[in-house]
């Protein structure tokens, strides 16, 4: 099997991990659902880091951020389907 | 017909009050601060001996002087230590911390160094070392079921790697091996902050969830909110859980979660350093979330096997319970391979399952507790750090 891209925990989440070093803006990553082992394609849009988050679909900032099924924060400021998401645009609901 | 898991075996150290160990320490164990250079100098003498320094057992009182009293006493009654030299600065508070390590049935033997002065004090308890160090050497493993293994775990250095593929590694060791009979422990209070309805709901029924609610609340209102002077945005998640790509402190607790796997569910709740008293099954200690506090304390609490998953790589060890390290990232398996013992970065690649895994893990934890060395161990990783609670007087 291709080695993923991008994983992404469950089918609602709104984020996805990203799984290789040195992915650069523009890569056709292949995303890899764990929960069902479904795949879909999707461009990124960003040089994102290993680790770092990518946005499944334009959001907007007020929304909540979904991984595993889970809300894990809102977004803070507009990220587009692709988009590197992170501290400069997430932030926790908690403290 | 016993499970595959079932039927597994390592070969430990069984001791006097029955638990089985899987090291065999003469520990040089001081009470205090000011004790610890005699035990260094007796750890030098005696080959074969490990003295476990520390900063703390001064003017302490209260609850804290509590935890340290069980701390202490705790990590020389770990079955992985085979006899005991403590050391303090006055006779009484180490005779209670040397009566309280006896009770398991191990060697023990107390030391003060008022009216005696360091050099003495050394001299007389090397000869005692060196007598604990022939008795130990003699001890021979035996071969003891699965079922006698204490395994907890407490992840560090956590990055989205951890969530997807170390925590759920364990998560299905646990699944595997709770049924068969072992102890499990999970912690880090502060860690599970965004993922509390979930951990509320893993208990073994409503009257546990309900006081593990309570536990998580309290340490949210004395702690966090009474001490926060930021919004913890460096702290929890980490700087480094930050540059591994983790943003919240919900995207980190639901990946720490991840560690007790699918079926499993805790049974009780311990205080910091307590042993369990409800029997065979998963607790959760209330604990640090800080790796060498949290693992110190699962130790006094009698674990002897200690599975740490890592993302960017913690390098924490213990000195006397062995410190698995399990990663999924990449990056830090070409980078540090030398911290890792499991290699699971085959689960982001899709060519290695969550199952798969978790029997690779639990492979480990047998030829671990059969006496293979950690990297830690390798290393000279012998974190050993006590949680306190608040000031002295």
């Amino acid at each position: 099997m291709t080695i993923p891209h991008l994983l992404v925990h469950e089918k609602k989440d709104n984020v996805g991990v990203v799984v290789v070093e040195n992915l650069k803006a523009g890569t056709n990553m292949l995303c890899v659902v764990t929960h069902d082992n479904s795949s879909f394609e999707m461009p990124v849009h960003d040089d994102v880091p290993i680790g770092h988050k990518v946005a499944l679909s334009d959001v907007k900032a007020g929304d909540t951020a979904i991984k595993y099924g889970e809300d894990i924060g809102k977004f803070v400021a507009d990220v587009k389907k692709g988009g590197h998401v992170h501290v400069h645009n997430l932030k926790t609901k908690r403290w | 017909m016993a499970s595959k898991y079932g039927n597994l075996t390592f070969k430990g150290y069984r001791r006097d009050n029955g638990r089985v160990g899987v090291r065999n320490h003469v520990v040089i164990l001081p009470v205090d601060d000011i004790s610890n250079a005699a035990c260094e100098a007796v750890a030098n003498n005696i080959k074969g001996t490990i003295a476990l320094p520390h900063a703390y057992g001064r003017l302490q009182f209260g609850e804290d002087l509590e935890l340290h009293f069980r701390t202490i006493i705790g990590t020389g009654a770990n079955p992985n230590v085979a006899a005991v030299i403590v050391i303090g600065i006055e006779p009484g508070w180490t005779k209670r911390i040397a009566d309280g390590i006896a009770e398991t049935g191990k060697p023990v033997a107390a030391f003060s160094i008022e009216q005696n002065g360091d050099l003495k004090t050394i001299m007389d308890a090397s000869r005692k070392a060196k007598e604990f160090v022939h008795y130990a050497s003699e001890l021979q493993r035996e071969e003891c079921p699965i079922s006698e293994l204490w395994v907890s775990t407490k992840c560090g250095e956590s990055d989205t790697t951890t969530g997807l593929g170390s925590c759920p590694t364990v998560g299905n060791m646990y699944d595997k091996l709770l049924p068969e009979g072992i102890y499990g422990c999970f912690g880090e209070t502060s860690e599970i902050t965004g993922a509390e309805h979930i951990c509320k709901d893993r208990a073994i029924n409503p009257e546990v969830g309900e006081r593990w609610y309570k536990m998580w609340k309290a340490y949210q209102d004395d702690v966090i909110f009474a001490h926060q002077t930021d919004d913890l945005s460096e702290s929890q998640p980490t700087k480094g859980n930050i540059e591994g790509g983790l943003t919240t402190i919900e995207e980190k607790a639901l990946g720490n979660l991840e560690k007790i796997g699918r079926t499993s569910r805790y049974i009780d709740i311990l205080e910091p350093a307590e042993a369990p008293k409800s029997g065979r099954g998963l607790y959760f200690m209330d604990s640090s979330s800080a790796a060498a506090e949290c693992v110190t304390l699962m130790a006094a609490g009698g674990y002897v096997v200690h599975t740490f998953p890592t993302g960017q790589g913690n390098v924490i060890g213990n000195p006397i319970v062995p410190v698995i390290k399990i990663t999924a990232n990449p990056r830090t398996v070409r980078t540090m391979g030398e911290h890792v013992d499991v290699d699971v970065s085959g689960i982001l690649r899709r060519d290695m399952t969550i199952d798969e895994a978790g029997d690779a893990l639990i492979d480990m934890i047998v030829r671990t507790s059969n006496g293979r060395s950690t990297a830690a161990e390798a290393l000279g990783h012998r974190e050993f750090v006590m949680t306190k609670l608040y000031r002295s007087a």
